[in-house]
């Protein structure tokens, strides 16, 4: 049935601003005070107060829209879009209508079949939170907390470019960390700090004309959106090929029965009466204003993540997963740095000058500091080797950052700036698989025991004596022992059973208790079988 | 007699110890207490307040401090939010309100040693012109008590006129300074928009709310206006551009001032009133002032575009009165709709919702671009004829109002009568200029008011203006019968 329909979607997502007071007043933006605590007259709409606009949330607001080469409006307006509710104090919310700060971006969002596509963002707009009611615990009554309200929204709105719910997803997260790599908003959506709306079409595959779309309003999780989106698509195919009709309306998903319900339709809409808001003047922008916020843009995640493959040799995927926080980014590059810096401090030949801008402070953590380690090379990193041996490191480093600590972090629910192994005591155990000191699969466990007690890789191979056998001569007597022991194994594998090779080299694997280096063993069990059989 | 001193006048005997404020405030607050229960011009007295302030100023005065407000008691509108002190903007729905926080206005006035003696009477939010729509019952003209003092600063117009204080505050939207100063006999004076900060003033209509100030002459007024205007953070439409000192302004002379004869203004005018406004410029030319007619095609569409623009504007400005956070709130309400429902169907009175439902109205869908933005552009037309006029004169010259004061409950049933008697004086709010209306004599024994309009920020000018004609005229020492 899907074939024969085409999924159009366009979302607005709310990001809030992370300054730390409030657009238009001095009130706090923290979130989790008792109610009513960060709401100044001007929040609670008290007669004769004033609008004054946070130069801070223009700033994110216009750091944004260059981070997705947007055209940042000279002269941007703000409104008012006056409804009556109870957590709307004034009774109209201040938002920017017709000339917003931000319009006409885009952005390259990868999708699960590798190929990037562009979305459009048709514009950004600054506007002010409302309040939130509270209905339990109050008998015959509700509360209101107006802590929320005049809290700096970004209001993201997307061209109807997506095609899927994994599409939409897939904006929504890119946008998401696009937004925490600017440190404009938190991203927290637990809170609430980032949510969207998501507006659904569907029409006959090869139809021009857009069908009509129902907006599913608050989705605060990305599986929220993915299922959502999933079931007004079926609804609305299912209306139609039943011969019903979609209508244009609000609808809400309820997330515990995994539907979405009708809010309210186009004719009950409030007619939202928007004009300008003659308490505030026209925000100007000028050239000078824009060159400075454009001078605070970090190394987006694209950037990035384009020289992790160019530079480090990473995958495409890799490279994507690792740039796709701010944070395991600079976990990742501080981790490759100390990589590099050990071995150039053993002597290999200087060649490429990497500069790292990102490799952070925030790393510096206790576990670091209290195993005296060296001092994390975070500037301007001389990296020496050759090519290939970076590749090599980056590859290493961005598997154990991808795997063994992005499961233990989620597992344990750390985030990664508090990750209880440091990039520096990462790079400690790593080096030691570099250097053939212990196995892959050995270190998995000593990264355990380092994520759970804290301790250095070194300390944890000393003490467990976990250092790989590596002498040819020990591997050796311990594979003649092993073939001596089992005869008929061997008579079966010169038979021509080749899969009884991994049974010796389990065989010597458990009479070394795994120490043995696998490779050197490979090579050393393929001779002995094979000149045995000579 | 105390209240027949100019602010000047008080200022100087408070500062040679001749007398103490505290003295002055019991004089006002007496003649508050004899005086205004025929006027209902103060709703609010604040006399404990008042003698306590006046008792700070005092150990101020003691200590050496001087300053022209310092010890001076004052009436504000009862727009201005006072701290501690009920601040109802004349209407039921704020009956209750006591406000939690002073508007700049009254804590600049304040911190210059200002002394509040009570809270003036108003049209409810400021919509009317006759101040017959406070929930407080209309105001009467101390001239005669059987008619109107204008409106919407009726209270702080009357309360000027009758002497109850040395000056009062007032704010103008459509003409709620000058037109009750006219009706009254009295000088007052709406700034430039931008020019007194509106934090603190319960707005009305943000674009075209501006405070000012009611005085027995303009030289009181140029005193005032100094300490009420400046730049305010709070206020992001106030002008950061520094307050001149209007004082020393006033005795320039007006040898060689170009005034423009407004035609429009002239189209149709009462020959009385007409007669009024002909002697004054004669004034004028005999002070060295040279007249020229000037025409602003536009400005007969000031009345519809005000009754545009500012509902559109009241009708979200008065959103917030929902019985929800403070003021009014109905009885046992059901659920929320009747909340919202009766708390507003029955805190505000009928011009009010009037209004609401006409701004309500016009910003709808599918009539925002007829009425809203037509309105708007028609407003920039207006504003273009002002500053091309002013590219010949230095100021305007007309009439404040059409007729002298009305009867109360003349014109109260009949909406678009009672507009049409701010034709004078809207034009200015439209394009944000500074007016003032001062005394220029009699119709009916009722006192008729001249208006002078100028430039953005000329305050000064109108001031010296002002002055210099009331040097040469008495218009501004009558005082009505009863109240010398």
């Amino acid at each position: 049935m899907m074939a024969d329909w085409e999924v159009v979607i366009g979302l607005e997502i709310h990001a809030q601003l992370a300054t730390r007071s409030k657009i238009f007043s001095g009130a706090s933006t923290a979130y989790g005070a008792p109610p009513n605590t960060q709401a100044s007259l001007v929040d609670l709409a008290y007669p004769g107060v004033l609008p004054v606009l946070n130069a801070e949330a223009v700033r994110m607001a216009v750091k944004f829209g260059l981070a997705i080469g947007a055209t940042i409006a000279p002269r941007s307006i703000f409104a008012r879009k006056n409804y009556f509710y109870p957590d709307l104090p004034k009774g109209y919310q201040i938002s920017q209508y017709e000339h917003p700060v931000v319009s006409r971006g885009s952005l390259a969002v990868m999708l699960d079949d590798g190929t990037v596509k562009t979305i459009g963002v048709t514009r950004a707009h600054l506007e002010e939170d409302a309040g939130k009611s509270l209905h339990e615990g109050l008998a015959n009554a509700s509360g209101i907390d107006l802590n929320r309200a005049g809290t700096p929204l970004l209001e993201i709105v997307s061209e109807p470019d997506m095609r899927s719910a994994k599409e939409a997803v897939a904006y929504m997260k890119k946008i998401h960390t696009l937004v925490r790599y600017l440190e404009i908003c938190d991203g927290n959506m637990q809170e609430g700090s980032f949510r969207c709306d998501a507006n659904v079409s569907v029409r006959p595959r090869g139809q021009e004309k857009f069908g009509t779309r129902a907006e599913i309003k608050n989705l605060n999780s990305f599986r929220f959106v993915e299922k959502a989106i999933q079931y007004e698509v079926a609804r609305q195919v299912e209306l139609i090929e039943s011969g019903g009709k979609v209508v244009q309306e609000t609808r809400l998903y309820d997330s515990d029965k995994d539907e979405t319900r009708s809010m309210r339709s186009k004719e009950e809409a409030n007619d939202y009466r928007y004009f300008p808001d003659p308490d505030l003047l026209p925000v100007e922008v000028d050239d000078g204003f824009i060159a400075t916020v454009r001078q605070t843009l970090p190394e987006l995640p694209d950037e990035k993540a384009a020289r992790f493959a160019r530079d480090l040799g990473l995958s495409v995927y890799d490279a994507g997963v690792l740039s796709a926080s701010r944070e395991m980014g600079a976990y990742f590059e501080a981790v490759v740095a100390e990589l590099g810096a050990t071995h150039a401090s053993h002597g290999g030949p200087g060649m490429a000058t990497q500069g790292l801008r990102e490799a952070g402070t925030a790393q510096r953590n206790a576990t670091h500091a209290s195993h005296g380690g060296p001092g994390m090379a975070t500037q301007g990193l001389r990296e020496a080797g050759t090519a290939q041996r970076n590749a090599a490191h980056a590859k290493l480093a961005a598997n154990w950052v991808m795997g063994e600590l992005s499961s233990a972090l989620n597992r344990d629910n750390v985030e990664i700036t508090a990750s209880r192994v440091s990039p520096a005591a990462l790079k400690g155990l790593l080096a030691r698989i570099v250097d053939a000191t212990i196995s892959g699969k050995i270190a998995k466990d000593v990264f355990e025991v380092m994520w759970s007690e804290g301790k250095a890789a070194d300390d944890i191979i000393e003490a467990q004596g976990l250092k790989q056998i590596t002498d040819s001569g020990a591997i050796e007597g311990v594979i003649d022992a092993v073939i001596a022991a089992n005869p008929k194994q061997l008579a079966d594998y010169r038979a021509g059973k080749d899969k009884l090779f991994g049974f010796f080299v389990g065989q010597v694997m458990k009479a070394t208790g795994g120490k043995a280096n696998p490779a050197r063993l490979n090579d050393l069990l393929k001779v002995k079988l094979g000149s045995l059989d000579a | 007699m105390l209240h027949t001193l100019s602010i000047g006048e008080l200022a100087a005997h408070l500062g040679g110890r001749q007398i103490s404020s505290v003295e002055i405030t019991r004089h006002f607050l007496a003649r508050i207490e004899c005086l205004n229960s025929a006027l209902n011009a103060i709703i609010t007295l604040t006399a404990a307040d008042a003698l306590a302030a006046a008792a700070a100023a005092d150990r101020r005065l003691a200590a050496g401090e001087r300053g022209p407000l310092l010890g001076i008691p004052l009436i504000h509108k009862d727009i201005f939010c006072t701290d501690g002190v009920r601040t109802s903007c004349g209407s039921r729905m704020l009956d209750n309100f006591i406000a939690p926080y002073d508007a700049t206005v009254v804590a600049r006035l304040k911190a210059a040693g200002a002394v509040m003696l009570g809270k003036a009477n108003m049209d409810e939010f400021a919509m009317g012109s006759s101040n017959e729509t406070s929930y407080y019952g209309p105001v009467r003209n101390p001239w005669d008590t059987a008619k109107v003092p204008g409106g919407s600063s009726g209270g702080s117009a009357a309360a000027m006129a009758a002497r109850l204080a040395p000056y009062t505050t007032g704010t103008d939207t459509g003409g709620s300074i000058r037109q009750p100063a006219a009706l009254t006999g009295v000088t007052g004076v709406k700034p430039t928009y931008g020019r007194v900060s509106r934090y603190g003033m319960v707005a009305f209509a943000s674009s075209l709310d501006q405070a000012g100030v009611f005085a027995r002459t303009a030289a009181d007024a140029a005193t005032v206006l100094k300490v009420m205007a400046g730049f305010d953070p709070l206020d992001s439409t106030s002008v950061d551009a520094p307050v001149p000192d209007y004082a020393a302004l006033l005795s320039a002379p007006l040898k060689g001032l170009k005034i423009g004869l407004l035609r429009e203004f002239f189209d149709g005018l009462e020959s009385r009133n007409a007669t009024l406004i002909h002697d004054a410029l004669k004034i004028y030319t005999s002070l060295g002032a040279s007249t020229v007619e000037v025409s602003l095609p536009h400005l007969p569409l000031s009345v519809p575009t005000y009754y545009v623009v500012a509902p559109a504007e009241c009708s979200s400005n008065l959103s917030r009165f929902d019985g929800v956070r403070f003021g009014y709130r109905c009885d046992q309400p059901k659920d929320l709709a009747d909340l919202y429902k009766r708390s507003r169907g029955e805190g505000f009175g009928p011009e009010v919702k009037r209004r609401i439902m006409t701004g309500t109205y016009v910003l709808s869908a599918g009539y925002f671009d007829a009425y809203y933005l037509k309105a708007q552009k028609v407003r920039r037309l207006i504003t273009d004829d002002f500053r091309s006029a002013f590219q010949q004169v230095d100021l305007l010259i007309g009439p404040t109002t059409p007729t002298p004061a009305f009867d109360i409950g003349a014109k109260i049933d009949d909406p678009v009568t009672m507009y049409l008697n701010d034709i004078y004086t809207i034009g200015a709010n439209l394009a944000g200029l500074p007016g003032l209306s001062l005394p220029c004599g009699f119709v009916d024994g009722l006192p008729m008011g001249l208006q002078l309009i100028g430039p953005h920020f000329s305050e000064g000018k109108l001031l010296n203006a002002a002055h210099q004609f009331q040097l040469v005229t008495d218009w501004h020492k009558h005082v009505p019968r009863g109240y010398e």
